[in-house]
């Protein structure tokens, strides 16, 4: 605990860099993620094909494939695009599946209800589908990110990894606290991303809790209740 | 006018959901396509909007072939209700019922004021409108769902089993809102239900289909009842067949005894009836219950009025303990009553002129 607070603007800075590096990934597997699954989700045969994909990525070593990458597409060995490119692969392929169930998940009348109101089918997948798969999506995207957070320390082999570099040096120089350091920064930071992207799914998904609309919606409401139909207040309590 | 010109759908495998449909929708009228599950009514009606392709024969809607409007364009001019309302969750009730005009084109403040406007006339109250659907009960879900169809003023509205999936009272309450809408604004309507009692009561028009897509007949209510033309059809309407005839004959004719003057009191005395019962008449809702003075107060029962069928006014009869009904006249004044004597030269009437 003394050495965190001993060295804080050297942990704040590596705690920052953990942050993009596990923040730019999450963000871009949810970009690709709901890209292939808007495309692909009703096409079957492509939907195969991106999940067995997905699935294999998902199985291959992190610290392999950020050995691996700058190999493929020839950045440096150090250049922290390795790890940026590998967890988005990781996030993209963990997401991807969700979305797919999460599309899968709209109740087929309401499909059919945008059908026979007029949308087009891009249309449907943007202003129906996509509001409606945010819910699910949200949930992967809180484990995609803490995953991220956690893996970025892999990186720290390869001499980039944020606050994993606390543990490279911290064992290295059998020097406990270094190590406790970084666990304490990393656990901070997962359970902040975490609470973070749920407290952004709630506000952007208010239909999924109305509960408490329901509540405030009775107490607003305007004018005389005694013109409204027999059946308007059932709704309440349930 | 939306003309079937000999039109089929066949599905791969073989199956056969309609069969050389040929049907001439007037404008402004209310059909009812009715028959059992298989019957292909759904497809049937899903080809007017191009949610189903028919395998041959053409749709026409005023002399236009469907198959060559866009789809999109058809379907923004078509009012579409589904059988569980099928409302956007993630839309406040507002902003679904405000969908069409959004595609259409308007900004959200114009669709949000025309909403509103749909809201009213199918008898929703203001202060739903910004919850969601999930907040609501099923029947005012499918309020909404009938508000969002009719949104847009759309020329034809079609409606898959729009009350199958809610409670006897609500459906009832929501087929007379119906009723009373298209009194109202004359659409041209297109309804789907295998509930033979909803066609009888809702339709100008039904026409009635067998498994496999064949059309049995198609016809006004009343000759479906007398006149079936095929035995699926007498099968179909058997039950209540010759009580449910009467919804269509009037109390015309129907000869009444004057009511006395009330006592102090507001009874109406008529020591006639059985037991000599008396009448007390509760002028704002149209009831009356009646009383022997001894064990016997019923519950309200309903007025007559002269525009009731003659079903009605035998279901008051036999409903009332007195055996007598009261009978309002045009201007709402309950002067008169009538019993199962009066009510017996129309029966028998009715009787001859059904067989």
């Amino acid at each position: 605990m003394n050495w965190l607070l001993a060295n804080f603007p050297q942990t704040w800075e590596l705690t920052t860099a953990h942050l993009y590096l596990s923040l730019v990934p999450t963000v871009i597997g949810v970009v690709l993620a709901l890209g292939l699954g808007l495309i692909f989700g009703n096409r079957p045969r492509s939907r195969a094909v991106i999940t067995s994909i997905a699935s294999a990525v998902f199985t291959i070593p992190s610290l392999a494939l950020f050995v691996v990458i700058p190999s493929l597409i020839g950045t440096q060995i150090l250049d922290p695009l390795n790890v940026l490119i590998a967890l988005s692969l990781y996030s993209s392929s963990l997401l991807v599946r969700t979305v797919f169930d999460a599309l899968d998940a709209v109740a087929p009348e309401v499909l059919s209800a945008a059908e026979a109101l007029g949308y087009s089918p891009a249309r449907r997948r943007v202003f129906v589908d996509l509001p409606l798969a945010l819910g699910p999506l949200a949930a992967g995207t809180r484990v995609a990110a803490v995953t991220n957070v956690s893996l970025v320390s892999v990186g720290a082999v390869i001499g980039v990894g944020g606050l994993g570099q606390l543990f490279v040096s911290g064992y290295q120089r059998n020097y406990p606290d270094q190590i406790l350091a970084g666990i304490i920064m990393i656990l901070i930071l997962a359970l902040i991303l975490d609470r973070l992207i749920a407290v952004g799914a709630r506000l952007a998904t208010p239909w999924l809790h109305q509960g408490a609309t329901a509540k405030s919606s009775t107490n607003n409401a305007p004018r005389n209740p005694s013109i409204s139909t027999g059946a308007n207040t059932e709704g309440v309590s349930s | 006018m939306i003309t079937f010109e000999s039109v089929s759908k066949s599905y791969p495998g073989g199956t056969r959901a309609v069969d050389e449909l040929n049907l001439e929708i007037a404008t402004g009228s209310f059909t009812v396509l009715v028959g059992p599950s298989g019957c292909g009514k759904t497809t049937s009606m899903r080809m007017i909007n191009r949610m189903v392709t028919p395998s041959s024969g053409r749709v026409l809607i005023d002399g236009q072939d469907v198959s060559g409007i866009r789809a999109v364009t058809l379907r923004l001019g078509i009012g579409y209700v589904l059988q569980n309302a099928g409302l956007f969750p993630h839309r406040t009730v507002l902003d679904n019922v405000g969908t069409v005009q959004r595609l259409l084109g308007l900004n959200k403040a114009q669709a949000r004021a025309k909403a509103y406007e749909a809201l009213e006339r199918v008898g929703l109250d203001a202060s739903l409108a910004l919850r969601y659907p999930a907040q609501l009960s099923g029947g005012q879900q499918q309020r909404v769902g009938v508000a969002r169809a009719l949104a847009a003023d759309p020329p034809i509205l079609l409606m898959d089993e729009p009350f199958s999936a809610v409670d006897p009272i609500v459906r009832l309450e929501l087929q007379q809102e119906v009723q009373r809408l298209q009194a109202e604004i004359k659409k041209t309507i297109v309804m789907v239900t295998h509930d033979i009692d909803e066609a009888l009561t809702l339709g100008d028009k039904i026409a009635v289909l067998a498994p496999g897509g064949v059309l049995q007949q198609y016809a006004d209510p009343l000759s479906i009842l007398t006149r079936p033309a095929t035995n699926f059809v007498s099968s179909l309407v058997s039950k209540d067949r010759g009580f449910r005839a009467l919804s269509f004959e009037s109390l015309t004719g129907l000869s009444t005894t004057e009511l006395p003057a009330p006592d102090t009191a507001g009874r109406i005395h008529l020591p006639t009836l059985g037991n000599g019962f008396s009448a007390e008449i509760n002028h704002d809702a149209a009831t009356v219950c009646w009383s022997d003075g001894v064990t016997v107060r019923s519950a309200p029962q309903p007025i007559i009025r002269p525009g009731d069928s003659l079903r009605t006014g035998l279901d008051a009869v036999l409903a009332s303990p007195s055996s007598a009904a009261l009978l309002a006249d045009h201007d709402g004044n309950i002067g008169s009553y009538f019993t199962l004597a009066d009510l017996q030269p129309l029966l028998s009437k009715a009787t001859r002129v059904s067989s």
